[in-house]
């Protein structure tokens, strides 16, 4: 895991003092209200419905179990016993006084951690394939990559004031577990012709209340050119990008506007002109500085081992629960022997990616123990335990059971995201987390979800589309109708390298036929499905929506 | 409207602006007023003429004014190089960063945030990216 350098530790400290102090100069009035926001924001800090929100930053979702402690300390001593996991791999906290927020990000410095660019219309916190450095698919560990990423962006002098906020995600596999085409800029490692890795840029994906799949802006730029080039896409963004109206002010905008090949044909030449300024570009990393980043994510020492784990073998077959756990939450590893465990943090009626104090310490034991001190954050809300021997399987999943946290629903309908919705969110025009605590009772069964395979759903609880509802094989997305909560439903939709932006399927439906309309959804799909290897996403693009529309709105 | 540089509060001691249309006309040590949306490159064959380029900052949460700067510098502009506008102390390290030697704002923006804050802002944290540049390692 990267460790900060003398830079990073005196930078983040100076960024708390430094907030302190434009807090008191909003207060003393030396700056404006419309003044103070930004730098609010680009520390983290929101104004929500009932209080101040404070959204924490977990580096491409990777953190140790030192961090996750602290994490959940805050949840005790600041908040209200707990945190929520976001889909950005952030860790918000609903309940924050203004007075408080110093002495917490002071208890993030201690620990390498911080607020900062998690809001406002900065580049944001960069994320990354939440299986980094232990997928069987990878070509490259993404993190390297996302680290320099974020050193270049922290308080970047020429973007800190961008038309609108900025998202960069990075994937090291051919399997898009990080959403890239939904992001101003994915970046997907590739290998060239030659063998050399690089990277295929994507530009202008994103969801919101106009959803966009990201564009391939250049096929494969080489490693070296990484900062030059977004660099460039940056600067021709932040000069042309469209600021006479929020809505119309992501990255999306301008590259649908202007075109794909006139927006290719802007950057290279800001990146031509770069590369010929004297000294060369002002941003190209030295090698050396990015080799020192690699070796903090040198793999841990592996131990040698038979990929059959015997004593996980005769463990699942006296135990049926584990057995159904280790199927539905572990992905293969790239070591013989070892495995990724998905830790559900979306228990039956439970609000999606709510945490408490106790399992967040849970969760740091358990990494500590048994995953090399290491833990990741998923798009999907879930904690990953990275690199855990198969053999301490059953013991990973008693601990967790006891907590709480061994619902074996990865991936299946129940592994729902959704975002704070109206319970929380200023923005939002109706609620989430109901929605997501009523589907999760009706689909609990384990044999029934897991007979319906993997299937997603996506709740936002408004056309912002922080509960990436586009995208789900079935999205809701909740809106207001004259004083009362409706919800309309996508279907189709695919967040995967083959990704796909939902259909509407009809008119809006109230909160309490969701449920049912889902269900009868379901019903539908599997009447129809060639086998039980036939996902719902593939039925649907086998058969068409018709089936499935009139399922929903049968009743 | 004062003028604030690394030593404080300076009045405005600049010749006057002239604008895109004066500007093939323009003598030695002319001062240009930019508009945000100019073509830049245009501009590069007058640069040695122009001892001024003032660029407007219509709010400050229009962050233009920061590419504008550095394309001007890459391009080779050596003049001086004004952010003019609502620019506030937050930011006065980034446009010192981006090429601008100098900003000027407007007399009530210096009476809520004068001479001392302007100071202090120079003493603001400098991002790590930038101090490992120094070094040599990026």
């Amino acid at each position: 895991m990267y460790r900060y350098d003398e830079f990073d530790h005196d930078y983040v400290r100076a960024r708390v003092s430094e907030f302190r102090d434009q807090t008191r100069r909003r207060i003393d009035g030396a700056l404006t209200e419309d003044e103070y926001k930004p730098l609010r924001l680009m520390n983290g800090l929101y104004l929500q419905l009932h209080a101040y929100m404070l959204r924490v930053a977990i580096p491409y979702g990777t953190l140790n179990s030192r961090q996750m402690r602290t994490l959940a300390m805050i949840a005790e001593r600041w908040d209200e016993g707990y945190g929520h996991f976001t889909t950005r791999q952030n860790i918000q906290y609903n309940w924050t006084k203004l007075t408080d927020v110093g002495d917490i990000l002071d208890a993030l410095a201690d620990v390498e951690m911080h607020a900062i660019q998690t809001s406002g219309n900065t580049i944001r916190n960069v994320t990354a394939d939440h299986f980094a450095g232990a997928a069987a698919d990878e070509i490259e560990d993404p993190r390297p990559t996302a680290e320099l990423i974020r050193q270049w962006s922290t308080a970047h002098p020429e973007f800190a004031f961008l038309p609108r906020k900025f998202k960069i995600a990075v994937t090291g596999s051919p399997n898009d577990r990080a959403v890239t085409k939904a992001h101003d800029i994915g970046l997907r490692m590739v290998l060239s012709d030659a063998g050399a890795p690089g990277y295929e840029v994507i530009v202008g994906g994103g969801l919101g209340r106009t959803p966009m799949i990201g564009k391939v802006i250049r096929d494969f730029l080489p490693k070296a050119d990484l900062l030059p080039y977004l660099e460039a896409i940056l600067r021709v963004y932040n000069l042309h990008g469209r600021r006479d109206n929020k809505y119309k002010a992501r990255i999306k905008i301008l590259v649908h506007e202007t075109g794909i090949d006139d927006m290719r044909a802007q950057v290279e030449a800001e990146f031509e002109r770069q590369m010929r300024e004297e000294g060369g570009p002002l941003v190209a990393p030295d090698p050396e500085h990015v080799a020192r980043i690699a070796a903090y994510f040198t793999p841990p020492a592996f131990a040698a081992l038979p990929d059959r784990s015997e004593g996980l073998e005769s463990a699942m077959a006296h135990d049926a629960a584990l057995k159904t756990w280790v199927e539905n939450n572990t992905s293969e590893h790239r070591a013989p022997g070892h495995a990724i465990v998905t830790v559900a943090i979306k228990g039956t009626g439970e609000a999606p990616g709510d945490a408490t104090t106790a399992q967040m310490r849970v969760l740091a034991d358990m990494g500590e123990k048994y995953s090399h001190d290491e833990l990741r954050i998923s798009h999907e809300q879930n904690v990953i335990l990275p690199h855990v021997r198969k053999d301490d399987l059953p013991a990973v999943f008693s601990a967790l059971r006891k907590a709480g946290l061994a619902t074996a629903n990865a991936g299946l309908i129940t592994d729902i995201i959704a975002c704070p919705g109206l319970d929380y969110c200023a923005l939002a025009t109706a609620r989430s987390i109901p929605v997501a605590q009523d589907l999760s009772r009706r689909f609990a069964a384990p044999d029934r979800a897991k007979a319906i395979g993997n299937f997603t759903i996506k709740i936002s609880g408004c056309i912002n589309a922080c509960g990436h509802h586009h995208v789900g094989h079935v999205g809701i997305l909740g809106l207001e109708k004259s004083g009362i909560e409706n919800y309309q439903i996508t279907l189709g939709g695919d967040h995967t390298e083959t990704m796909a932006v939902g259909e509407r399927a009809g008119p809006g439906i109230s909160a309490e036929e969701v449920g049912p309309a889902i269900e009868r959804l379901v019903d539908a799909y599997l009447d129809r499905r060639e086998g039980e290897n036939e996902r719902f996403i593939d039925t649907y693009r086998r058969v068409g929506a018709d089936p499935f529309k009139e399922a929903l709105y049968a009743a | 409207m004062p003028l604030i540089t690394d030593t404080g509060f300076a009045p405005d001691d600049s010749p006057a602006l002239i604008d895109m249309e004066a500007l093939p006309d323009a003598g030695e040590g002319a001062a240009l007023d930019l508009p945000l949306d100019a073509d830049i490159a245009a501009i590069v064959p007058h640069f040695n003429r122009l001892a001024l380029i003032v660029v407007p900052f219509p709010s400050f949460a229009d962050g233009r004014g920061f590419s504008i700067a550095r394309r001007l510098r890459a391009l080779g502009y050596r003049g001086r190089l004004r952010a003019a506008g609502h620019v506030i102390t937050d930011q006065y390290p980034f446009a010192r960063f981006c090429g601008f030697d100098e900003v000027q704002i407007s007399d009530i923006l210096a009476e809520r945030q004068p001479e001392n804050l302007w100071l202090d802002a120079q003493g603001r944290a400098v991002p790590p990216f930038l101090k490992r540049k120094a070094r040599g390692w990026t």
